[in-house]
């Protein structure tokens, strides 16, 4: 028996459940799938606050009508684009974590996903991704090809920084074709530029020693680039031994005007991913093993402009979803009889507790020294 | 509140003139550049520099190859645009109301258009006796970056083009109000179609963030004011020009930076222009482009108060920021990592290719992360360092390496290049047409050697000659043998420092 196939047996077997037990395999580790929904998800239109009467007040022309949402709780419901979330909803495995953000929100764009993807304060300005800082302290097992892989984007992200081993690829194939053209023996220089050349060379031979481009899959994705990534990354996944976090990203949400038919093909894109890449992960016998979680870098002005849009706001929801999440609704519903003064949420739940959540869930990482301070978990994971 | 201080600036520009003028006379004799520095100076204004611009330009001294560039910069492209930028404007109205194949027919045809509109910018950076108007071009429009993707017309893509370009060495004040009321910019950033009611902010953000102050020198207040000032600035439904909307028009007292009144978009652009930190963001961005990664802040401080007192002439900004010890310092040669563009044209330039057809071009630089006319978003491409990641690297290297090996890596490579290794589920993703777009054209595209070893000869050198043009530093890895044109040629190409300008 190949040693994946007992792997992947193993991770079926009832035995080897979530708590993975130490010693099992010690070079096996969770996956995390982030998913980066690029412009600032409007949050109200996503799981929608449809009892609360300043909802439609605010939205005369944005609000949802109450009957198409797939309600989740007596107050809340999806957007209908979101419909293949739904059966995850059921099967109890999708976390709805609403009021996410933090203390002195900054409304720029480029600012708050540098803060997100720091996981600094506000005022704080950190050089290294809260992924590649939690790295350099618990590197992923010698055997792994790299420690995060950013499927079909630009930026690292959260991985970007010296202390993570990261790749950045949209075809395995491809990659591993390309791949004869780097050099992988240690070369520096004083020249900054040319020492982050070599340093992104010397990861790439590294890496494309041991990735795996995985098998073809019988689960279909959407077409479109999102698909695509979703689906390379669902193939890098059913390697255990591939990498401790993959990133995916979905863009346009910067819905200034004309929200409505933009949004909804947007949200249709994103459900349907996160459904389709369940599918696979189930297929590969990983999905008791990883966390899906979205992020973005904020949320949008509850009340809209006369454009049909919503400008940058702040608090937002988003979603974790894996075999070991115990669905519900976590966080708060967001308070519009309580704005700020520009007319923006309150966040609910620091988003720096949810990253604990996902480093302590996902690697048992002691969340402490890489978020600078303790931030309590959320219980969005079976124990 | 009062507007402009003409006289004031005037007297400013002229004194600063002479200041310039006394400045270059007094200069140590003009000593010629010398090879590596001209090669220098050429790529960081241009794209790529021939053996022969290499040697021509080390004759000159700073001060003479200085002023070349900037008396030589144009206002207009040299060739014609493609066709269809002179047919009317199709109104975004009749597009909605079109049926649903219509309008599926206008995207693509918009789609080809925005290609043609690529092809030709290339061809002109490739051909334009001034490539350094070229470069500030697509400065300005890394700058005021807009998405051809929204604005969904070429033709008001085109239009934006020109004006970048006609004010590219110009004034920044002009430009800057120029670029506020380009119709590509009111669709792109939506203030097209805001009104008094509510506002729409996201040109008023941009304007302070992006343009003019940088992040953290507004408020949010300040925001939602200036919103309110621009409200108005639209467009023309029928003709897609320019059309100022008094019904839109939020014509209350706002107060923004400080200054209260009833103020309008030119108010605001007036005291966005008479903040220091505006002249200070601008002139960091262009040293970034120009000298070094890191800018040094007390020359952006002396440069940026120069800039400040020119009434933002953007010509003298360039002339002290190019004759500055930093830009010349051996610390900064290679300091700063080759864009897609630089890397694709540059390299075309360089080992004179000229094909017939430049969309594989194109498509190159697009997977290699720099889609001309479809920035990522409004801060335009972050550039440095993050041009590079392991993706991109791989791309650069390979299509170096196809393009220096021309017939040879056809042979040696049964496998295509690209191939499409997931399947594909319906129709190709726009990155699959652009890969087969580049490989398809790739192919007809090779180095002539002979060629190149005559102007390498012609240029009075052999393998240090090669060097001296190729690379900015030295390279990383020891080059093969030396009596071979060719052969050093490809290494350096493949060498990290390649990636380097």
């Amino acid at each position: 028996m190949e040693r994946r196939d007992f792997l992947r047996l193993a991770a079926a077997s009832p035995l080897v459940a979530w708590g993975l037990p130490a010693g099992a395999d010690a070079s096996r580790r969770r996956l995390l799938i982030l998913v980066e929904l690029k412009g600032g998800n409007d949050g109200l239109n996503t799981v929608v606050p449809f009892a609360d009467p300043h909802y439609a007040r605010l939205r005369p022309r944005l609000a949802l009508a109450r009957d198409s949402l797939l309600a989740v709780s007596e107050t809340a419901g999806l957007h209908p684009s979101l419909e293949r979330l739904l059966p995850l909803w059921k099967e109890g495995e999708l976390a709805i974590v609403q009021g996410l953000g933090y203390p002195d929100p900054n409304l720029s764009h480029f600012r708050s996903i540098e803060i997100w993807d720091t996981a600094s304060s506000s005022h704080e300005y950190l050089g290294e991704g809260w992924l590649a800082r939690s790295f350099a302290r618990n590197p992923s097992p010698a055997g792994f090809a790299a420690d995060g892989v950013v499927v079909g984007g630009s930026d690292l992200g959260p991985l970007a920084g010296a202390g993570a081993r990261a790749i950045a690829l949209s075809d395995p194939e491809d990659f591993l074709r390309k791949a004869r053209l780097a050099r992988g023996e240690a070369r520096t220089s004083a020249n900054a530029s040319l020492a982050h050349i070599l340093k992104v060379e010397r990861d790439i031979a590294r890496s494309a020693d041991r990735l795996d481009p995985g098998r073809d899959l019988r689960t279909e994705f959407a077409p479109g680039p999102f698909g695509a990534a979703l689906r390379t990354a669902a193939r890098l996944a059913a390697n255990p031994h591939g990498a401790s976090v993959i990133r995916v990203s979905l863009a346009g949400f910067d819905t200034h005007a004309n929200q409505p038919g933009v949004h909804g093909q947007l949200l249709r894109q994103l459900g349907d991913g996160l459904a389709s890449l369940r599918e696979a992960l189930v297929e590969t016998g990983r999905w008791t093993d990883t966390l899906v979680a979205t992020y973005s870098e904020f949320g949008r002005r509850p009340r809209e402009n006369e454009s049909a849009g919503t400008d940058h706001g702040t608090a937002s929801v988003h979603f974790v979803t894996g075999g070991a999440v115990k669905g519900g609704l976590y966080g708060e519903a967001p308070r519009l009889d309580r704005l700020d003064g520009q007319g923006n949420l309150a966040f609910a739940v620091d988003f720096r507790r949810y990253y604990a959540t996902l480093l302590e869930g996902a690697w048992g990482a002691d969340p402490r020294p890489v978020l600078g301070g303790r931030f309590e978990r959320l219980g969005l994971l079976h124990s | 509140m009062s507007r402009a201080r003409p006289l004031a600036r005037l007297a400013g520009a002229i004194l600063l003139a002479a200041a310039g003028l006394a400045g270059t006379s007094l200069a140590a004799p003009a000593a010629p550049l010398g090879e590596a520095a001209a090669r220098h100076l050429l790529v960081r204004t241009g794209f790529g520099a021939t053996p022969a611009e290499v040697t021509r330009v080390a004759a000159q001294s700073r001060e003479e190859a200085v002023e070349a560039l900037l008396a030589g910069a144009r206002t207009q492209a040299t060739l014609a645009p493609p066709a269809f930028v002179d047919e009317p404007f199709f109104p975004f109205h009749k597009l909605r109301a079109l049926p649903a194949e219509e309008r599926l027919a206008y995207a693509r045809r918009n789609a080809q258009e925005g290609l043609a509109l690529r092809e030709w910018w290339f061809r002109e950076m490739l051909v334009t006796p001034s490539p350094f108007t070229e470069r500030m071009t697509l400065f300005w429009h890394g700058h005021f970056a807009t998405s051809q993707q929204k604005v969904r017309s070429s033709r008001l893509v085109h239009r934006q083009n020109a004006l970048l370009r006609r004010h590219a060495l110009g004034s920044f004040r002009e430009l800057l109000s120029a670029v506020s009321k380009d119709p590509a910019m009111l669709v792109y950033l939506d203030n097209a179609g805001s009104r008094r009611q509510a506002p729409n902010e996201n040109f008023a953000r941009e304007v302070m963030e992006l343009f003019t102050l940088g992040e953290g020198h507004y408020t949010e207040r300040d925001v939602k004011e200036a919103a309110r000032a621009f409200t108005g600035w639209s467009l023309d439904r029928d003709t897609g020009e320019y059309r100022y909307r008094p019904f839109f028009h939020d014509g209350g007292t706002k107060t923004v930076l400080g200054r209260t009144g009833r103020l309008d978009g030119e108010d605001v652009l007036a005291l966005l222009l008479e903040r220091p930190e505006t002249a200070a963001f601008v002139t960091r961005k262009l040293w970034r482009e120009l000298v070094s990664p890191v800018p040094d802040e007390r020359e952006v401080e002396r440069l940026a108060a120069l800039f400040r007192e020119a009434d933002y002439a953007i010509r003298p900004l360039l002339r002290a920021m190019l004759l500055s010890e930093a830009f010349w310092s051996p610390a900064n040669r290679g300091a700063l990592v080759k864009s897609p563009v630089d890397l694709v044209v540059g390299t075309l330039h360089t080992f004179g290719i000229r094909p017939f057809d430049l969309r594989p071009a194109v498509a190159a630089a697009a997977l290699l992360g720099q889609n001309l006319m479809s920035p990522p978003n409004v801060k335009g491409w972050p550039g440095g360092e993050a041009w590079i990641d392991s993706s991109t690297l791989l791309g650069r290297k390979q299509f170096l390496d196809r393009l220096m090996r021309g017939a040879d890596a056809m042979l040696a490579q049964p496998e295509p290049m690209m191939a499409a290794g997931t399947p594909a589920a319906g129709a190709p993703t726009a990155e699959e047409r652009l890969r087969r777009m580049m490989e398809r054209g790739l192919a007809t595209y090779a180095v002539d050697w002979e060629r190149w070893r005559r102007e390498l000869a012609a240029a009075g050198g052999g393998a240090e000659r090669s060097q001296v043009v190729l690379l900015a530093v030295g390279p990383v890895d020891p080059p093969p043998d030396p009596a071979d044109a060719v052969a050093l040629a490809r290494a350096f190409a493949a060498d990290p420092a390649y990636q380097l300008r």
